[in-house]
């Protein structure tokens, strides 16, 4: 620490965030070994890195979760050392969580929330007068030209407008550095592009914004400069223009690849055939075949009912008129359990809602949970024999590179990217007919998405179908892709790549957003 | 004991068992216990005698079924706060089964347990099918309950002779066999010992050693998951709180068989000292969730606790303080002190 530092250069001089030599360990992991970076007013720079890099240990360092294991931090020139996420925020640092929950306060109104800091630390009075508070809640709102009705609960916000809440508000109190942690995870293409505008009004304003994606197409649009972690250290820094291929290549320590998109094999029967299901009343019923060793994914806004559509096959939601075959016999499941029992396995949006339990709970480790679906199949008589499940688990976490200590660890314990790779495995785990997977790369960096790509794409016997609302996941994973919308499905061709399918969404959002 | 800590979840806390305090904190509950008893041991030497050890688990055994009860209400993902009045209940039917109707052992115990089944199944209804939440509902139930009780026999104790509201004269009295199910003794050891010991260790098998134990941790910790994972978690939830009501009731059997009356007050009491059991069971082995082990380890170790200070001539109006105290103080050592995992 009193180590003679030399003089800070001119770059750094103006800087408004400087991170010195900084390290984090955790018992045996050094989550962050000397890593120095910089960050100027009115920059926008990318924090890039494959999951387990250390990015998350870094931002929950800035905003004062966590405390450095060595190392300074430098704000505006002076030490700053938060102790809790209130005197990270007192100093100027605003983080944005990916989770939209703790964007605000569902309970109160959209003001309410504009105001949530004011309304915390005693700068209003303690009587407020609705015109008042709506008054300074539009000026928080006209930062960035929010336009909400300030009376809505924050309740029926959508994830992007929440976010956009939660940016505004932060501008309001003094902001000097934004930092905005996989932002667009749960957006769609035209609420992306709201949020970047705002960034770039946040810059204007001379704001520094330190950003965490997984999408290259949003760093593309937004970073002037990137900075890549592996393993904890610094792997290397991009300069605008973006090198964006290079950056990643640091990232993940070799060239990405897309898979070769295989010409469909059209067998006699399809694994599951649809015809006319309606999802919702009044919208276009669905005809749709799924072929033996076909990964089929579809993609669309957030509510275009890409989950509903899953949920439907899976018999989580009930099935309202169509008819459809698994194999050639009819097939209307009525529950989960019963699309199970006939190899029809569902992978849940949201891992941690869907698929895993409190760390606490008995069967919480990833060991257990893999098996936990297959249990009656496994142990017919109920006794488990621990000795199985682990062998299972084994198999699992070689076959699919997990990075863990064993089948004992609860997934708290292991990357976003592994934490996936448990939910794919679990499911592969059995023979299954038809696999459905919900967001599957949900908070997965490139290195562990193709690990993914690769075991799923692994299955010559099996059908698999994805919903995702990035269509850079859907064009790498899949060999047809579907865009839904308003709970249809439109099919695009398939040979004219991406293009074609940003075509087709564009199209899609502009009529949506004429009528 | 041994073969718990070779449960899956257990052995991820390896690294932090080789350090001092973690060792000290897993077994916490275990040290406390053995210093307990040395130092009553210590203090008043017939403490440590068979026959007040004895005594102190024929005490504690109902204590540790309704604690059983709640923590299977509990791995479902449901308080049951109605358990002390299900016992109530079931010790004043079956008095009443016998007394007033003049029904045999057999026939009252089964009435008492179908008794404590149907109000399992009514707080399944309450909290599963009208939504209200589970401490609301089994708090509602208990209230119930305990004016219900007090229904048949005019809100007095039921003993043979006993008048009832209509004038008439209760000629039934209490079966031998019934009786037996409180007093008798196999090779020295009270029978409601050896029944709560044989249902515990069938507790603990289940819930630790089947997938229907794993179905039912998996319920309470994460609903949707369990259904998305093909669970009927619903039935599973109804079959909590039902196999709650039946430990229960068969709680309230054994108090009445043991006092040999249907007193009104003689269900006071059991809720604080079976939650208490529960939660003090959170902390043995650093579980940190309803398990059975350390649910009769925490009924044990109040049972202790108390007949130790009754036996240092303490005043018996200061237990519920005590009990109180040990609650909170395992509360703490399960959640306060054992943060180093989260972050």
């Amino acid at each position: 620490m009193s180590s003679p530092t030399p003089l800070p250069d001119a770059t750094a001089r103006d800087a408004v965030l400087q991170v010195r030599h900084i390290g984090k360990r955790f018992g045996a992991t050094q989550a962050l070994d000397q890593v120095s970076l910089t960050v100027r007013p009115g920059e926008a720079v990318a924090l890039m890195g494959a999951n387990g890099a250390g990015k998350s240990t870094l931002v929950k360092i800035l905003a004062g979760v966590q405390t450095a294991g060595s190392g300074e931090l430098l704000l505006g020139g002076l030490p700053f050392a938060p102790r809790s996420p209130r005197e990270a925020l007192a100093a100027g640092i605003v983080s944005v969580h990916q989770a939209t929950e703790q964007l605000g306060v569902p309970a109160l109104t959209v003001a309410e929330n504009l105001l949530l800091g004011r309304l915390c630390n005693g700068h209003l009075p303690v009587l407020l007068r609705r015109g008042r508070l709506l008054r300074e809640a539009a000026e928080v709102a006209a930062y960035i030209g929010l336009n909400l009705p300030l009376d809505a609960p924050f309740d029926d916000l959508t994830p992007a407008q929440r976010q956009l809440v939660a940016l505004a508000r932060a501008l309001s109190e003094a902001a000097r550095v934004v930092i905005l942690d996989e932002p667009t995870a749960s957006l769609s293409s035209r609420e992306a592009t709201r949020l970047f505008e705002v960034i770039d009004q946040l810059k204007a304003r001379g704001v520094a914004v330190l950003y965490i994606s997984h999408r290259l197409g949003d760093l593309r649009r937004i970073a002037d400069r990137a900075v890549v972690l592996r393993n904890g250290r610094v792997a290397g820094e991009f300069a605008a223009p973006l090198d964006l291929s290079a950056a990643v290549q640091a990232m993940i320590g070799h060239e990405p690849s897309l898979p070769v998109r295989r010409e469909t094999i059209r067998t006699a029967q399809p694994v599951l055939a649809v015809q006319d299901l309606v999802l919702r009343p009044g919208a276009r019923p669905i005809s749709l075949s799924l072929h033996p060793g076909e990964v089929v994914a579809i993609t669309g806004n957030l509510g275009a009912g890409k989950s509903r559509l899953l949920q439907t096959l899976f018999g989580e939601q009930t099935w309202r008129s169509g008819t459809a075959q698994l194999d050639g016999q009819a097939w209307r499941p009525r529950s989960p359990a019963d699309s199970i029992a006939r190899g029809v396995f569902l992978a849940g949006e949201d891992r941690w809602r869907s698929s895993f339990l409190p760390v606490e709970t008995l069967g919480a480790c990833i060991g257990d949970l893999i098996s936990f679906p297959h249990l009656g199949r496994l142990f017919p008589h109920g006794w488990l024999r621990p000795a199985h499940t682990d062998r299972i688990a084994a198999t699992a976490i070689g076959r699919l590179g997990i990075r863990t200590q064993g089948p004992d660890d609860t997934p708290d314990l292991l990357s976003g990217g592994n934490q996936q790779k448990v939910v794919l495995a679990r499911w592969q785990s059995q023979p299954y007919r038809l696999l459905l997977l919900d967001e599957p790369f949900q908070g997965v960096d490139v290195g562990a998405r193709h690990d993914l790509i690769d075991a799923i794409r692994d299955r010559q016997d099996a059908a698999t179908l994805i919903a995702t609302s990035d269509v850079e996941e859907a064009l790498e994973v899949a060999d047809r892709i579907f865009v839904m919308h308003q709970h249809s499905l439109i099919e695009v061709d398939n040979h004219q790549g991406g293009a074609a399918v940003l075509a087709t969404l564009q199209a899609l959002e502009t009529t949506e957003a004429a009528a | 004991m041994s073969t718990l800590t070779q449960n899956p979840s257990q052995t991820q806390h390896l690294p932090r068992w080789r350090s001092a305090v973690g060792l000290l904190r897993r077994y916490a509950l275990f040290i406390l216990l053995a210093v307990l008893l040395a130092f009553f041991g210590h203090a008043e030497p017939a403490f440590l005698q068979a026959s007040n050890l004895l005594s102190i688990l024929q005490s504690t055994s109902v204590d540790a079924l309704l604690g059983l009860a709640v923590t299977v209400a509990l791995i479902g993902g449901g308080f049951d706060l109605s358990i002390g009045a299900v016992a109530a209940l079931s010790l004043m039917t079956s008095s009443y089964a016998m007394v007033v109707l003049g029904l045999g052992a057999l026939p009252s115990v089964l009435l008492s347990l179908a008794a404590g089944a149907l109000v399992g199944l009514w707080n399944g209804v309450l909290v599963f099918r009208l939504r209200i939440p589970d401490m609301l509902a089994t708090l509602g139930t208990m209230f119930l309950l305990g004016g219900l009780q007090l229904i048949p026999s005019a809100g007095r104790s039921i003993v043979p002779g006993l008048t009832l509201p209509d004038g008439s004269v209760a000629n039934g009295s209490f079966d031998e066999a019934f009786l037996a199910i409180g007093r008798a003794d196999l090779f020295g050891v009270p029978l409601p010992v050896v029944i709560v010991a044989a249902l515990a260790l069938l507790a603990w098998l289940i819930t630790e050693r089947t997938r229907w134990g794993r179905v039912l941790y998996a319920t309470g910790g994460n609903e949707l998951a369990a259904r998305l994972a093909g669970a009927p978690t619903v039935r599973y939830r109804f079959i909590a709180y039902i196999v709650s009501g039946l430990l229960a009731a068969l709680g309230g059997v054994i108090i009445a068989a043991r006092v040999g009356r249907g007193d009104v007050s003689g269900g006071s009491g059991l809720l604080l000292n079976s939650v208490a059991a529960a939660l003090i069971g959170f902390a043995v082995l650093e579980a940190r969730r309803p398990n059975i082990l350390g649910t009769v380890v925490g009924a044990v170790f109040v049972g202790v606790l108390l007949n130790g200070l009754t036996m240092l001539n303490i005043p018996f109006y200061t237990q519920d303080l005590v009990k109180g105290a040990v609650l909170v103080a395992a509360l703490g050592l399960t959640y306060g002190l054992s943060r180093g995992r989260r972050s």
